[in-house]
Order: structure tokens, then C-alpha cells, then sequence
């Protein structure tokens, strides 16, 4: 029953004479193109015979007969109509972009990726400079501080994140002291187990992955909130209204990451301590009340200063590079997943490269 | 030519293709009894409707009556709570597998009220996206020559095709809707407030479009607008959402005739006095 559409050809003294018969629609088109290309030299199109003819028929039909030159005749009423359609638009329409060769398209790449790599840094350093101002004019309009929503933000920010930063140190704690343990063994110094905890806790490890774990959940959360409220249009509703949202959106959250990062490092860090001290309990058989006695000799009290002074930094920048990327959002939904991600990946990538120089100067003022 | 397997190929693509046929039913779409209930709020109550092939069927009726819901219940978007729909004969509550439904999706176009392009495709990319779904054996080539064609139908400007989807103006949004719903050459076209957001003068040229598009294509279209214009110049029969039910049916001079105090209000208010006054001067000239 469902027959494709097919032709008939008679050989005629210009060249083929083609009748079409049955249905020449999208669904019955088979291999109707294939076969019409591989014909010699077309003189006339026959459409007396089909039975119905769509768009994709027709325009079939008229690309046979412009490719040959060739005459439709005996087009039904309905045939004509879509036909004329195609016959009366002459203009070039195009489907795809320009293309150029592989070496071209590899070095813009190159070329492009530099440049907004340098464009974003430029661009964080420049945010950040525009909120110091914006904090600057607020304070000095002595407008009122938005405690409401800071302190919201401390929630998300802070108190929602207590279990799994916990979890995550407390973890930490145990495989670094496990790890040590094992290589201290060898020298017989398995109590040195206890300095490389508690040192590497407080002065590196549990900021670092709290930093982390805050650029993961926070950043990215600020930078999709944003990147919303750009797409809703709701900055430019602010705007109007003039409320500034640098003040309403960004303050707030930049202030709440600056001010929980201290205290969830800190947190963090004491995490880390209990899980080396429970494998120091379990593994080496290092009592509770030793573990703390001998963490108060070694970790000096610039490890906390360096940890204290690290923390709100790092806060800023994962505020700002949120706030900065989703700010950034523009045309479409899917911007917004590409700005978080590239919230997070540049908050994760930045504490690093600061940590390192924060690494390199404390040694030097001979905070060791 | 071809082998015997290519040959079975195209019979079963021919088949599916042609499971659904429309030009059997005199009705292609009947809702009997349709319930839509969200929690509390009742949408719907014992709806029916019949959409006849070939026409135009505008629906109109306040914010809220579940004009959209209405059309999200016929294309299978929206379970109904109770009641049953039939598109072509066929039940989209019954069918039992994703093929059959597939048979049936394959004759509808929709055209949702934001345009709805995918926002990572570039239009003629949106256009094929129906094309290629259901006769992976098109070659590019073709593809690219239908997307072109389907662009140039809907009346889009030359270059529109690489654009993608955020680089449209609102009224190109629509018509590169209007492109894709139109891909596969349905014979059934759902047009949810095809001239909404568009000025009075896109909206004029969009309704001349639809009345062209179905007219050269023999297309039955359920429309839901709220623009007056378009249901005088495109529709041939409206449909009137109120009290959770189709309280009137019938050719705008028909529903003129009626006394029902909402449609009144909405035809001779004063928007519908001035649409009426207008059309009236220019009376149409339309075969049927």
C-alpha cells in the first residue's frame, strides 16, 4: 500500500521526459533525489500523474528543473500555488556560517582564549575595584548596611555548609595522618605524625579545601543566582527602580563569603585535627590528652595569624569571581551554566596562585 | 538500483510515515468531557471540542481559562485528570508504545508562544532538528536545501539561517518558529499567541502568513491569540474558553448573535468594535 514516489521516463528529443506519479511528499521520498541526480539531461517534468505534492516535493521538482533547465507542466492547482512560492524567491538563502581552514580556526582559538583569559583577569580586578567603590559611597551616604541579607547569606554560605566541610577535613585529617604515619614508621618517629597534622591543618590544608569547597557550593550558586536574575532582567528592573545593584546583590554576598571564610577555615582546620588525633588514638596508640599536649608545643601561633589573615582574602576573591561571573551573563539560558563553571574553575585556580604567594612571603618575614 | 535491504528501509519508513492519515477524518481533533484539575483549581470541567480538518479554529477566552492548558492536554504536554482526546482517531492516553506516538507526533507542528528554539542551535539547525529525527536518511545536502526553502517560506530575511536563536528580534523568534513546527510539513499546526509581543504591523503581516501558509498547504490550525485582528483575518470558526468549558463555537457573526455577557464584552468592547469596524470595510474575499 505505502508506495514511494516514483517517475517514469520516456527519452524525448531534447532529453528525458520525466513523469512523477503517486505521492510526492516528505514521507514517500525514499531515494526519489538519488535517482533523480543520476539522470542524463531532463527536457520537460510531468506532475499530471501525482496524487498530492508537498514542500518538500515541490522543492524537489524545482531543483531538478533548475538544475536541467527544465519544464514542469501539468501541475494541478495546489502544485502551482507551492511552486510559485519557490519560483518567485530568488535571493541566496544561507544555512551555515562561513568556514575557513582548520590551521585558521585553531589559531583564532588560540587567539581568542588569550585574549579572554587576559579580559577576565582584567575584568575581576576591575569588579573588585568597582565594589570597593560602590563600599566606599555607601558607607560615606551613610545608607544603611543590608544586614538582612547578609545574613542570609551567612546561612547559605556558612551554616549549610558546616556538615560537609566537616565530613571533608575530618577525612583529610585522618588520611594525612595515616600517609605520614606510614613514612615516619620507617625512621621510628611515628610521634612527628602529630606536627605534621596540626601544622599542616591550621597553616594550609583546612583553609585550602574549605576555599574549595566554598568556591564549589557558593561561587557557583552566586554566579547562577546572578546570571538569573541577568536573564530575568531583574538587575535592569533594579537599575531602574535605582536601587544600584552592586549594593543589593553583590555587597551582601561578597561580605558574607569574606566574613564565614575565617570562621569555616578555622573550623575546618579543628576537624582536620580531630581526625589525625583519632587515628593517632586508633592506629598509634597515641592517647588523646598527648595529642594535645604536644600540638600546643609545635604549632606556633603565626600558623593561626597566617591562616587568619588568609582566609577573608580568599573569601573576597571567591565572592568577587562569582558576583563578576554571573554578572557577565548575557543573551541565553545557556551562559549561565558556562559562567558557573567558569566561576568556580577561575575562584579554585586564583586561591591557589595566592596561596602560593602568600607561601613564599610569610617564609620570608620568617614565619616559619 | 538500490539493495533489497535499502528498498525494506524505505517501505518502513514509508509506513511509519504514513501510519496517521489525516485526510481520512473529517474531525481532526475531538476532546469529549476533558477534566484538568491542579490541586483545588479546576481548569477544565467537561470540555468538548471538534477541531474540523482544513480550518482555522481560533480559541479565545480570559487569562487563566486554560487555553494553553487546553493545547498542552491535546499534544500530550499535560495529562488530563479525566475525559478523552483524539487526534486523527487516535488517543494519545491509549497508546501503549513510543512508536505509535511517534507516528502521531509526526503530523503535528507546534509553535510555542516564546518561539521555544533550541537556544544552542542555529535556526536552520532548529529547522532540521524534526527532519532528521524522522528520516535519518536525508542527506545533508537536502537538509540544508529544505532549511533554506522553510526559512524563505516563513518569510525570514536571507541571512537569518546561521543566526542563532539570541541574535532574533521577537518577531523572527516567532517565525523561525513558525519554520520548525512547519518542518515536516504537518497536517495539523498548533499556534500558541502566534502575534503576541509583536507590533501591530508584524502582527498584521504574521496573520497574512498563517492564512497563506494554510491556505497553500491544506493545514488544519488550532490557534489560541488574544489579538482580535487576528481571529477576523485569520480564522475561519472561534472557539470561546470560559467557565471552564467551550461555552460557544461557531463563525465570528455566529458568536455575534449570541448573548452570553463575556463574549459580548469581548467583541464589543471597545478593542472589538474597532477590529469589527475595520474589517467590516475591507470585507474578505476567501474561498473555502
Amino acid at each position: 500500500m505505502a508506495a514511494r514516489a516514483d517517475f517514469e521516463t520516456d527519452e524525448g528529443a531534447d532529453g528525458v521526459d520525466v513523469r512523477f506519479t503517486g505521492r510526492l511528499t516528505l514521507a514517500r521520498l525514499g531515494d526519489l533525489p538519488a535517482r533523480l541526480d543520476a539522470l542524463g539531461p531532463v527536457a520537460t517534468l510531468d506532475l499530471s500523474a501525482i496524487e498530492r505534492i508537498d514542500t518538500v516535493g515541490a522543492w524537489i521538482v524545482t531543483r531538478t528543473a533548475q538544475a536541467h533547465d527544465a519544464k514542469v507542466v501539468g501541475a494541478s492547482e495546489e502544485a502551482q500555488r507551492l511552486l510559485k512560492a519557490l519560483a518567485d524567491d530568488k535571493s541566496e538563502y544561507r544555512v551555515h556560517r562561513d568556514r575557513r581552514p582548520m590551521w585558521a580556526r585553531m589559531l583564532e582559538q588560540i587567539g581568542t582564549a588569550s585574549v579572554s583569559i587576559w579580559r577576565e583577569l582584567v575584568g575581576i580586578v576591575d569588579f573588585f575595584g568597582a565594589m570597593i567603590i560602590a563600599l566606599f559611597i555607601q558607607i560615606r551616604a551613610r545608607r544603611r548596611i543590608r544586614w538582612h541579607a547578609i545574613v542570609t547569606r551567612f546561612q547559605t554560605v556558612g551554616v549549610d555548609a558546616l556538615p560537609i566541610i566537616g565530613l571533608m577535613s575530618f577525612l583529610i585529617g585522618i588520611v594525612i595522618a595515616q600517609q605520614g604515619a606510614v613514612q615516619l614508621r620507617q625512621f621510628g618517629l611515628e610521634v612527628f605524625t602529630i606536627n605534621l597534622v596540626g601544622r599542616a591543618s591550621i597553616r594550609e590544608l583546612g583553609l585550602l579545601m574549605t576555599a574549595i569547597m566554598v568556591a564549589g557550593r557558593s561561587g557557583s550558586a552566586f554566579a547562577a543566582q546572578i546570571g538569573t536574575m541577568k536573564l530575568t532582567e531583574e538587575v535592569d528592573a533594579m537599575r531602574t527602580i535605582g536601587v544600584s545593584p552592586m549594593e543589593a546583590i553583590i555587597l551582601p554576598r561578597v561580605a558574607a563569603s569574606t566574613i564565614t571564610m575565617p570562621l569555616l577555615a578555622f573550623y575546618a582546620s579543628i576537624c582536620a585535627i580531630v581526625g589525625g588525633g583519632a587515628f593517632c588514638w586508633v592506629g598509634l596508640d597515641l592517647p588523646p590528652l598527648t595529642y594535645i599536649q604536644r600540638l600546643r608545643e609545635i604549632i606556633p601561633m603565626t600558623d593561626f595569624w597566617i591562616m587568619l589573615i588568609k582566609a577573608p582574602v580568599f573569601g573576597i576573591l571567591i565572592g568577587v569571581t562569582g558576583c563578576y561571573e554571573g554578572m557577565q551573563v548575557r543573551q541565553n539560558a545557556e551562559e549561565v551554566g558556562r559562567r558557573t563553571t567558569s566561576a568556580v574553575v577561575a575562584a579554585i585556580f586564583l586561591v591557589i596562585v595566592l596561596d602560593a604567594f602568600f607561601a613564599v612571603f610569610f617564609s620570608t618575614i620568617g614565619w616559619n | 538500483m538500490s539493495t533489497d535491504e535499502q528498498e525494506e528501509e524505505i517501505r518502513q519508513e514509508i509506513a511509519a510515515a504514513e501510519a496517521v492519515r489525516p485526510e481520512q477524518f473529517e474531525y481532526a481533533i475531538r476532546v469529549r468531557g476533558l477534566v484538568n484539575r491542579f490541586g483545588d483549581a479546576v481548569v477544565h470541567d467537561g470540555l468538548d471540542l471538534d477541531v474540523r480538518s482544513g480550518e482555522i479554529l481560533g480559541v479565545v477566552g480570559g487569562s487563566g481559562t486554560g487555553k494553553s492548558v487546553l493545547m498542552r492536554s491535546i499534544v500530550g504536554l499535560q495529562i488530563p485528570t479525566a475525559g478523552e482526546i483524539e487526534v486523527y482517531g487516535t488517543s494519545l492516553d491509549t497508546i501503549a508504545n513510543e512508536e505509535e506516538s511517534r507516528d502521531l507526533r509526526r503530523r503535528w507542528g507546534v509553535m510555542f508562544q516564546g518561539g521555544a528554539l533550541f537556544s544552542t542551535l542555529s535556526v536552520a539547525e532548529n529547522i532540521q532538528v524534526p527532519l532528521r529525527e524522522y528520516y535519518p536518511r536525508i542527506d545533508q545536502q537536502l537538509l540544508d536545501e529544505i532549511a533554506a526553502y522553510k526559512v524563505a517560506m516563513v518569510g525570514l530575511p536571507p541571512d537569518a539561517g546561521p543566526k542563532y536563536p539570541a541574535e532574533l528580534s521577537g518577531g523572527m523568534v516567532k517565525r523561525a518558529g513558525l519554520a520548525r513546527a512547519l518542518a515536516l510539513d504537518p497536517a495539523l499546526l498548533f499556534l500558541d499567541e502566534p502575534t503576541a509581543g509583536l507590533d501591530p504591523i508584524g502582527a498584521a503581516k504574521f496573520d497574512a502568513l498563517i492564512r497563506e501558509l494554510a491556505d497553500t498547504m491544506g493545514l488544519t490550525v488550532f490557534l489560541i491569540t488574544h489579538d482580535l485582528d487576528t481571529l477576523y483575518a485569520t480564522c475561519d470558526r472561534v472557539a470561546v474558553l470560559a467557565e471552564k468549558t467551550v461555552i460557544a463555537v461557531g463563525t465570528i457573526p455566529e458568536l455575534l448573535a449570541t448573548e452570553h455577557p463575556w463574549i459580548q464584552d469581548y467583541f464589543n468592547g471597545p478593542r472589538g468594535r474597532a477590529a469589527t469596524e475595520s474589517h467590516e470595510r475591507v470585507p474578505r474575499d476567501r474561498k473555502s
